[in-house]
């Protein structure tokens, strides 16, 4: 039987917005954050901007991890990023993966994506951004 | 009386139908925060009005799904619906992966819906240890219907009926012969039956095996669990699947049972709470009273047997708690 652990497990919500079907990247990232101890919930494919921050509200998650592969990125991050404000959930920490160039992702990180992987980013590395952003953000 | 001016703030937010103060409200119980215990209080007297129906049955025989399909029923007859899906906690990481609501397909402006999901953290039985609070949480902020996914269950995966008033076995064509359904455990506790993918062939095979189950009495108090063939893909049989368990809830009323289980729950959760803190005082002070850990000596060494030591520790408390 596991202990109950001293400080409750990071959450995190991993959804795919936008029409790409590419998952692969989204499961490999969530089974690697649930092997590292944290609470996924996998919102999968197809989410528009409204149904992620819905369910960052919902499930009170730590830290938000975005995978997109369609291209859309420039118009669906700042969409998810806005309605997170309006829903008084800005605190929240966005990080996103996927094919981003890299003149977007300067600019996409001026408007607040925490942080941005790309091909060949190593496991590792996100799992230590991931918890520190989101204990950053606690 | 909890007057509504001494209820902690964010019980009074919940009430109101702040969505991010229940969120946190949850987190809180989950967490075992100090902070929720206040907000759980204030909030219990105005429980027990939601309907609790419970989903259960082995991974990947479409509950999620159908959890789906009931939302959108409850969401036509106008009313709310609160879910809550319990997915496992892994034993080596303690981590997990919560993908029930993957299924769900719903309008995100919807106000009438509320999805979490949950890990079970280490509990076995089906659902977290926390589960209850969480379902009241929902129930004291206004949801009409409570759906509560239990993990794919085993055999004695049972605890959803401390939580549930109606408990769903789901079950699917070639589980296993007609023995499988004799076995005790899981099929004990159904209200309804469901076979779900009755696209798929054997379906009424299973049925079949459900329905020499019910008519051996698989219920001993009055009600026969319908049975009901569903396939959420196909989407048919779900108008019948809701209204069984609305007929359970109504014969739950009408029976005069929904009062005597709630009273057989709360005595099981009053002793479970004692039970546990007991365990978690007398484990402490094992490790530090002298008297105790000499006893605990005496035990190792064979010169007392166990049962004769926890007699001991027992009579001890009730001295001590007299005394008090």
């Amino acid at each position: 039987m596991p202990r109950a652990t001293a400080t409750p497990p990071i959450r995190v919500l991993i959804a795919k917005p936008g029409l790409d079907g590419h998952d692969r990247g989204a499961k490999v990232v969530a089974r690697a954050l649930r092997d590292a101890g944290m609470e996924v919930i996998y919102a999968g494919l197809r989410q528009t901007p409204e149904e992620i921050v819905r369910a960052a509200v919902e499930e009170d998650v730590d830290l938000i991890g975005l995978s997109i592969l369609s291209g859309a990125h420039m118009a669906l991050f700042p969409r998810v990023l806005q309605l997170l404000q309006k829903e008084h959930a800005g605190r929240i920490p966005v990080f996103a993966g996927g094919i981003i160039p890299d003149e977007d992702a300067r600019r996409l990180k001026k408007l607040g994506v925490r942080a941005i992987f790309g091909p060949g980013t190593t496991l590792e590395e996100i799992v230590t951004t991931a918890r520190h952003l989101a204990r950053g953000a606690a | 009386m909890t007057g509504a001016k001494s209820e902690p703030p964010l019980a009074r937010a919940i009430v109101a139908g702040d969505r991010r103060a229940l969120a946190r409200a949850i987190s809180a119980v989950e967490n075992g925060d100090p902070t929720a215990l206040p907000i759980v209080r204030a909030l219990y007297p105005r429980t027990g009005r939601a309907r609790v129906v419970g989903l259960t049955g082995p991974l990947g025989v479409g509950k999620s799904s159908l959890v789906n399909a009931l939302v959108q029923l409850v969401r036509a007859e106008g009313r709310t619906v609160g879910v809550v899906a319990v997915d496992p906690s892994s034993p080596f990481s303690g981590g997990s992966v919560l993908g029930d609501r993957i299924r769900l397909e719903r309008d995100a402006a919807d106000a009438g819906i509320y999805f979490r999901s949950m890990a079970s953290r280490g509990e076995s039985g089906g659902i977290a240890a926390t589960t209850r609070e969480v379902v009241r949480l929902l129930d004291a902020a206004g949801f009409d219907v409570v759906l509560v996914e239990t993990v794919g269950s085993g055999q004695v995966d049972v605890a959803i009926r401390e939580v549930a008033s109606t408990s769903v076995v789901v079950v699917v064509p070639h589980l296993g012969d007609e023995v499988q359904t004799l076995k005790a455990g899981l099929f004990e506790i159904a209200d309804v039956f469901c076979v779900n993918k009755a696209d798929l062939p054997g379906a009424d095979l299973a049925r079949k095996d459900l329905v020499e189950l019910v008519s051996l009495g698989a219920h001993r108090d009055g009600w026969a669990p319908p049975i009901v063939l569903t396939s959420a893909l196909a989407s048919t049989g779900l108008p019948e699947l809701w209204a069984a368990i609305e007929k359970h809830e109504a014969f739950l009323d009408a029976s005069g049972r929904r009062a005597e289980l709630e009273r057989r729950r709360l005595v099981h959760e009053v002793v479970g709470l004692v039970r546990d803190r007991v365990a978690a005082d007398l484990g402490e002070r094992l490790e530090r009273d002298p008297a105790l850990r000499r006893l605990l000596d005496r035990v190792q060494a064979r010169a007392i047997d166990p049962r004769g030591a926890a007699e001991r520790l027992y009579a001890g408390r009730r001295r001590v708690a007299r005394r008090r």
